[in-house]
């Protein structure tokens, strides 16, 4: 479903990937983890589209989209709950959730927001209020969610865990697992490396601005030498 | 008392204009960061739109919907032939860009057109008055303050009720989120012009009404008490630019109607500039708190 062939990106002098390549199939849940500074972000955000490689391919579904604007990227059925979440703070809830569906016809959005009010009862029950006043849990739920209103065919999540509790971490990544289950393909750039490789189908480890290893989610999962190498510990 | 109700009255018709104008500049500054000193050149843009449609005889019930019309399309075009091309460059690029349109708009008129003013008849009831309780009151000030306090609250329902304005919302707030979520930026930045566009529009044809002539310069005051009235309800806060432009209008008329007549009268700028400097020393943020918007 998606390939990156050869990326290169830079912010300014800084080139925070070389020549990186991956893929994801359909269906697949992928796990990319690596330590800080790695370009896990910056890989997202340049398949989103929301920075220029200055070399290499992103295709989605065989389609050269690589530079693509966001917009259009979000009509390809790709979409991005991005790093801190980035949720529009003086939206309400459900403001928040109509603009994400904003590619949707009337029609179609007003299912997606029923859905919605369904599968997150927490945002059902905050509808009216500002997402400014959200707890980090449910400010996540609503990335998540808001991504979904899309109906995006891949979704890419970037350190959705960032900053909450065990318990909102839990919910998170049970949700990622719903997720995986109905289908739906992820591409899932994590911080709690061991949980997100257990997790995944496959997986890519980073080291600064390239791909380290590649394989399995479980088998990398297993990998002590990685975990030390790169990943700041041992397995678990 | 009546004095005082009168000059409430003619200070809130004073003030809606400058609110207009200022909301104008506040959904522009939302969405690009751009504080557009070619804003009030819309006004001009209608003013010599009536000007030369009523040297045809056309009334007002006709010009003062074209006046609001041209001042979308002159709104919507300057995105495009001007700002859609320095659109993520510095705030000081952007700056010098609506700088060098308003200046163009100047020169163009005075080239093409005339550097004299150029009168026109207004409505014939602009001047009328009507009493209530013994207090007097102009049938255009009323207008002026209905017709706002209309356009205010459609500009509400946009704003809350429509996919439209609660986009424009999210992308002052956030731009790029705002893209990851399927908003387009060109859709999005134009709508937000044509729809300060709209407001000046109003604005224009209000000033018009009662001020019915046209001159290359026309917009240069009212761009100045407009940015002023933006900057004091913090500037891209919406709610802001009309409570700043209201609270301008009243000091204006009110420190007019209670200086001492002749030099002092004179120094009601500078009265209101002052008070002003005063607010921005107790709130450097405005009357209202705006989250930072993100430039595009």
């Amino acid at each position: 479903m998606l390939r990156v062939e050869h990326l290169t990106a830079r912010y300014g002098a800084v080139v925070a990937l070389r020549g990186v390549s991956m893929h994801v199939d359909e269906g697949d849940l992928v796990a990319v983890v690596g330590p800080n500074g790695a370009g896990k972000s910056t890989l997202l955000n340049t398949v989103a589209g929301l920075l220029k490689p200055v070399n290499g391919k992103v295709l989605l579904d065989g389609t050269d989209v690589t530079g693509a604007d966001p917009a259009r990227l979000v009509r390809a059925g790709l979409a991005l709950v991005p790093e801190h979440r980035r949720i529009f703070r003086d939206l309400t809830v459900g403001e928040n959730l109509q603009v994400a569906g904003i590619t949707a016809s009337a029609a179609d959005r007003r299912l997606r927001l029923d859905a919605a009010r369904q599968r997150f009862p927490i945002l059902d029950s905050r509808w009216d209020t500002a997402a400014g006043h959200l707890s980090g849990g449910e400010a996540q739920q609503l990335a998540i969610a808001r991504a979904l209103m899309s109906d995006p065919k891949l979704v890419l999540l970037d350190e959705p865990t960032l900053g909450l509790s065990p318990v909102m971490t839990d919910v998170v990544f049970d949700l990622l697992a719903e997720l995986h289950e109905r289908g739906r393909t992820v591409l899932l750039v994590e911080q709690n490396a061991h949980r997100a490789l257990a997790l995944a189908d496959r997986g890519y480890v980073m080291r600064p601005g390239e791909i380290a290893a590649e394989g399995p989610g479980a088998e990398l999962a297993a990998r002590d030498d990685l975990f030390a190498t790169y990943l700041g510990g041992g397995v678990g | 008392m009546s004095t005082f109700v009168q000059t409430i009255v003619d200070g809130l018709g004073r003030g809606s204009t400058y609110a207009l104008l200022a909301l104008g500049i506040s959904v522009i500054f939302g969405v690009m960061h751009l504080v557009n000193f070619a804003h009030a050149e819309l006004i001009t843009v209608g003013a010599y739109l009536a000007y030369f449609l009523s040297t045809r005889d056309i009334n007002w019930w006709v010009l003062a919907p074209a006046i609001v019309v041209s001042a979308v399309v002159a709104s919507v075009a300057t995105e495009r032939i001007a700002f859609r091309w320095v659109r993520g460059s510095s705030p000081f690029t952007m700056l010098l860009t609506s700088f060098a349109l308003e200046r163009l708009s100047h020169a163009l008129w005075q080239v093409f057109v005339s550097p004299t003013k150029k009168s026109f008849a207004g409505p014939a009831w602009v001047f009328d008055t009507f009493e209530v309780g013994g207090i007097r009151f102009e049938w255009m000030d009323v207008a002026t303050i209905a017709v706002t306090a209309l356009v205010l609250a459609l500009t509400a329902f946009v704003f809350r009720r429509t996919l439209f304005g609660i986009a424009v919302r999210a992308a002052s707030e956030d731009f790029d989120a705002a893209r990851l979520m399927g908003a387009r930026a060109n859709r999005v930045i134009a709508g937000a012009f044509a729809f300060a566009g709209f407001l000046a529009g109003v604005a224009a044809a209000l000033i018009l009404m009662r001020s019915p002539s046209a001159e290359p310069a026309l917009g240069s005051d009212y761009l100045i008490k407009a940015v002023v009235a933006a900057i004091i309800g913090g500037l891209g806060s919406f709610t802001g630019a009309v409570a700043g432009g209201l609270a301008l209008g009243l000091a204006e008329v009110m420190l007019r109607g209670y200086l001492p007549e002749g030099v002092w009268e004179r120094l009601t700028d500078a009265f209101v500039f002052a008070l002003i400097a005063a607010l921005f020393i107790v709130r450097p943020q405005g009357l209202f708190t705006v989250r930072s918007a993100e430039r595009v």
